[in-house]
């Protein structure tokens, strides 16, 4: 069918092993047929690695969902065009041999490994079980095939792992896992949407190396679906840049980043962070101390043995201490897990600690409800997920003036002003105020929630990866706005994140965070310019470049486990030292 | 590259009313609820007999009820006594129970869910475990229990029933309680220096409305049925007085030569349970805000 109208593209067309030519997927709403994906074309040849990257609502999801047949039916179908695997044309077959197809010559991984695994099957089960649905073999020998596909997937412990269930690995290891069991069948295409999103960047790093060299062996075709660039940049042969649905450009990755044609591929690579471009840092030494932390810890208990009594403890934060200055942003980075979010939320008091925290005139202590209404109105907090942060039966002019009447006397008019005021000046007309949250775009939620943090004029805001869940060009403005109310206000900021790039773009300072511990803490040249601390260095080499030409140094792979947080009670924990190795550079012996 | 704009709208959420009336559904269900209620207010008005009076013509000469059709519309019952009639005042009777019963229960069940559910702690664990106790006992024979210390009324049976069926409306208030309590919103309105009340009543309370809404209109077909149970052993509404439990308890053994004396209470028991319904899931997408504009 569609295979005759292709055009010799300069390649043996025996090479292209699916082929997608004007593929155009609607949703059934009242207003009739709504096209979320519109007439997209292109192919992808064996061994090679085609990124499909945009936005979020780019369509690139609903585009991979399509090639599996896996559309949510029966509102969403595709209305035009075909997909093609080799000679069978999958948007025609019937559910019965599509099945018979996926997983076996066309697998897919998805972004949460753990919802993508079952959580009441071990490992091994599921790996055997996706194998004999498509061989039909012995429950022995799938097992040893099994085994196989965990130890390609370089999982310690293959064999141990075989007998432990989803709850039990580490997010890498789960996605090491999928993607073993996306590949014991050696299929010849491989969909990978976001495939390392929800992944830590030195894990990210060690997935993609191993997809990069699974690819390497096995001549794969990846079809990789991602909105970050800098994964783009390493993994792909190939881009196709999609935007609304339609495809904007299409091209091999190099002309892609270094000419690109389409003015919005052009915005899109201009709104990437990237490091190295932050701007000289201001140092503030003569302003005041807005937030000054000592020795803070945080520790949970863990009860266990008959009598229910603590017998470890989750050294979440362990001998914290920083402080920083009106008008000055101090990041926190570190991986998932490190801590940096509970010293957050301790900041804004809503996790009990031990140790000294003082915000403005304010000490975070025992939270009376008003020590708490105190705190509120020198520090406030913008979560990671302004959607779940705010209440969304309520409009977000009543959620921006809620502070103000919480705390002052202000009559309902004058409130409405004020809120008015604020969406203003987070950059939303105010014509809005009536809205509720579903009504707005995630970077406006963002907005809004900024604004609300405003309302009490704080000094200090706490940022808690308030930017990640944001698409580049968005994050890119709401940054700038951030930056524009530090500035204007004078506010300080405690920014977190786990993205490198983003926090060399705002900070003035940076401090590392590992296993709740400061390894290294300086101004944002010297930990950028000069990392000390091995794990600043690993950190900082993982991260992915928006650039295809960077070469990258080979990188020892981690093996082993990762340590954790959990000691025995009583057990002394080992504090690392800050060695002061350049005027205000600090960085952990040993 | 501009952020992608929600709609531009900035409506009011109009009155509940006004959106109500859109939904043919729901007018229809407000239509039969009012017509409900005004048989029961005007049942002395429009009977066409005596609810208690044992009619000399009302069976047949061989002592068995007529059938639907001639002067008595609904037939008659066992006693010779006009259905339709019955069925009047006993509205009155399961409209009782439906709402003040359940308006009852599901009162209880909110504050106890919502308290344990967003206090945790010790709180929390002493009144789940009284509420597991609740369920744990076989809701009939605490009702049994109940009525018999008590003189049985009308208004006693409310009471009872209410105490049975608190249970399951704060078990699954609890669940969703906590769930609320743990989101990011609250731990935002927290560090605003919110109040607890605050938080509870405004932030929390909004969000159980359509559960809370379910769960009436859910409740009501199986409270007027528990009266029905009780009126059948005897500790529920007392004989003569009429509802429509115990009208189709008291002839469910002649369901076979006399099939009307059970049909037409069901069929206004269920009638009830459905508007209540119709008008429940309406009201429940009218006060999301998340569903404005897609009706």
């Amino acid at each position: 069918m569609e295979t005759k109208q292709r055009t010799g593209a300069g390649t043996a067309p025996d090479d292209i092993l699916l082929s997608v030519r004007d593929l155009t997927v609607s949703v059934r709403t009242d207003a009739g047929l709504l096209p979320l994906v519109k007439d997209v074309t292109f192919d992808l040849r064996r061994g090679e690695t085609l990124a499909i990257a945009g936005e979020s609502g780019s369509g690139k999801s609903i585009t991979s969902l399509a090639i599996m047949g896996l559309l949510p039916p029966p509102a969403v179908r595709v209305t035009g065009g075909s997909v093609a695997l080799g000679d069978r044309v999958l948007t025609s077959l019937p559910e019965g041999q599509l099945r018979a197809l996926r997983g076996d010559r066309i697998a897919m991984i998805f972004q949460e490994p753990m919802t993508s695994l079952n959580p009441v099957m071990t490992v091994g089960t599921q790996l055997v079980e996706a194998i004999r649905a498509h061989a039909p073999m012995s429950r022995r020998k799938a097992r040893v095939k099994a085994l196989d596909a965990l130890t390609a997937v370089r999982l310690s412990e293959p064999a141990r792992r075989m007998d432990q269930f989803p709850h039990e690995l580490s997010g890498g290891m789960r996605q090491r896992v999928m993607i073993a069991m996306a590949l014991a069948l050696k299929p010849d295409v491989l969909i990978a949407d976001e495939p390392t999103t929800a992944l830590d960047v030195t894990v990210q790093r060690e997935v993609l190396d191993l997809l990069r060299d699974l690819q390497r062996d096995r001549g794969t075709a990846i079809l990789l679906i991602t909105h970050d660039m800098g994964v783009v940049a390493e993994m792909a042969d190939r881009v196709v840049i999609m935007r609304r649905g339609v495809v904007e450009e299409t091209g091999p990755v190099r002309q892609i980043f270094a000419a690109p044609a389409n003015p919005y591929t052009r915005d899109l690579l201009a709104a990437v962070p990237r490091m190295g471009q932050g701007g000289a840092a201001i140092a503030r030494p003569d302003r005041p101390v807005v937030a000054d932390l000592r020795e803070v810890a945080v520790r949970y208990d863990i009860r266990g043995g008959i009598l229910n009594r603590v017998t470890h403890r989750v050294h979440a934060v362990e001998g914290v201490g920083f402080d920083i200055r009106a008008g000055e942003t101090l990041s926190l980075v570190g991986e998932s897990g490190c801590g940096k979010s509970t010293v957050a939320r301790a900041i804004v008091g809503l996790v009990p600690h031990a140790g000294l925290i003082r915000v403005g005139d304010q000490t975070v202590g025992t939270m009376t409800a008003q020590a708490r209404k105190r705190l509120s109105a020198v520090t406030q907090i913008v979560f990671q997920d302004p959607m779940a942060a705010l209440d969304s039966r309520m409009t977000v002019g009543e959620q921006i003036a809620e502070p103000l009447l919480i705390h002052s006397t202000m009559d309902a008019t004058a409130r409405r002003a004020r809120a008015a005021d604020l969406m203003a000046r987070v950059g939303l007309t105010e014509a809005k105020l009536d809205n509720y949250p579903h009504e707005f775009s995630g970077g406006q939620r963002q907005r809004i929630c900024i604004a609300r943090a405003l309302a009490l004029t704080p000094q200090l805001i706490v940022a808690d990866e308030s930017v990640s869940a944001l698409d580049v060009s968005v994050q890119a403005r709401v940054l700038d706005l951030l930056r524009a109310l530090k500035d204007e206000f004078g506010i300080a900021m405690l920014f977190i994140s786990h993205d490198m790039a983003v926090v060399e773009n705002i900070s003035d300072r940076v401090a590392v965070m590992q296993l709740g511990q400061i390894v290294e803490i300086g101004s944002r040249a010297q930990i950028f310019g000069n990392p000390q601390h091995p794990y600043t260095r690993r950190l900082m080499a993982a991260v992915p470049v928006a650039d295809p030409t960077a070469v990258r140094e080979a990188t020892p792979r981690m093996t082993g486990d990762i340590p954790n947080p959990v000691h025995p009670v009583g057990a002394s924990i080992a504090r690392h030292h800050l060695m002061e190795v350049a005027p205000g550079h600090l960085v952990a012996e040993g | 590259m501009t952020e992608v704009t929600a709609p531009a709208t900035s409506r009011r959420p109009d009155g509940v009313w006004s959106r109500l009336r859109h939904r043919p559904l729901a007018l229809f269900g407000m239509a039969l609820v009012l017509l409900i209620v005004g048989a029961a207010v005007l049942a002395p008005v429009i009977a066409p007999f005596d609810p208690f009076a044992q009619n000399f013509d009302g069976l047949t000469m061989f002592g068995e009820p007529l059938p639907p059709g001639g002067a008595y519309v609904l037939g008659t019952d066992l006693l010779g006594r006009d259905l339709l009639s019955r069925l009047l005042y006993g509205a009155r009777t399961s409209l009782i129970i439906g709402v003040v019963a359940n308006g009852i229960a599901l009162l209880i069940g909110t504050v106890i869910g919502l308290t344990a559910g967003f206090f945790q702690g010790w709180i929390g664990a002493v009144l789940m475990r009284f509420t597991d106790l609740m369920m744990a006992f076989p809701a009939l024979l605490l009702a049994i229990c109940l009525a018999a210390v008590f003189q049985p009324s009308l208004w006693i049976v409310a009471f009872v029933i209410a105490m049975v069926n608190w249970v399951q409306t704060a078990r699954v208030i609890y669940t969703e309680t906590s769930a609320l309590a743990a989101r990011d919103y609250i731990a935002a309105q927290r560090t605003l220096g919110a109040s607890t009340p605050r938080i509870l009543f405004r932030h929390i309370l909004p969000h159980l409305v359509p559960l809370i809404i379910v769960w009436g209109t859910l409740g009501i077909s199986t409270t007027v049925l528990l009266e029905a149970t009780l009126s059948y052993l005897g500790v529920g509404v007392q004989p003569p007085t009429p509802s429509w439990g115990n009208i189709i308890f008291e002839n469910q053994t002649y369901f076979q030569s006399a099939p009307w004396l059970v049909f037409f209470p069901g069929a206004a028991i269920v009638v009830l349970a459905l508007a209540f319904n119709l008008v429940g899931d309406a009201l429940r997408d009218v006060l999301d805000p998340t569903l404005r504009g897609s009706d």
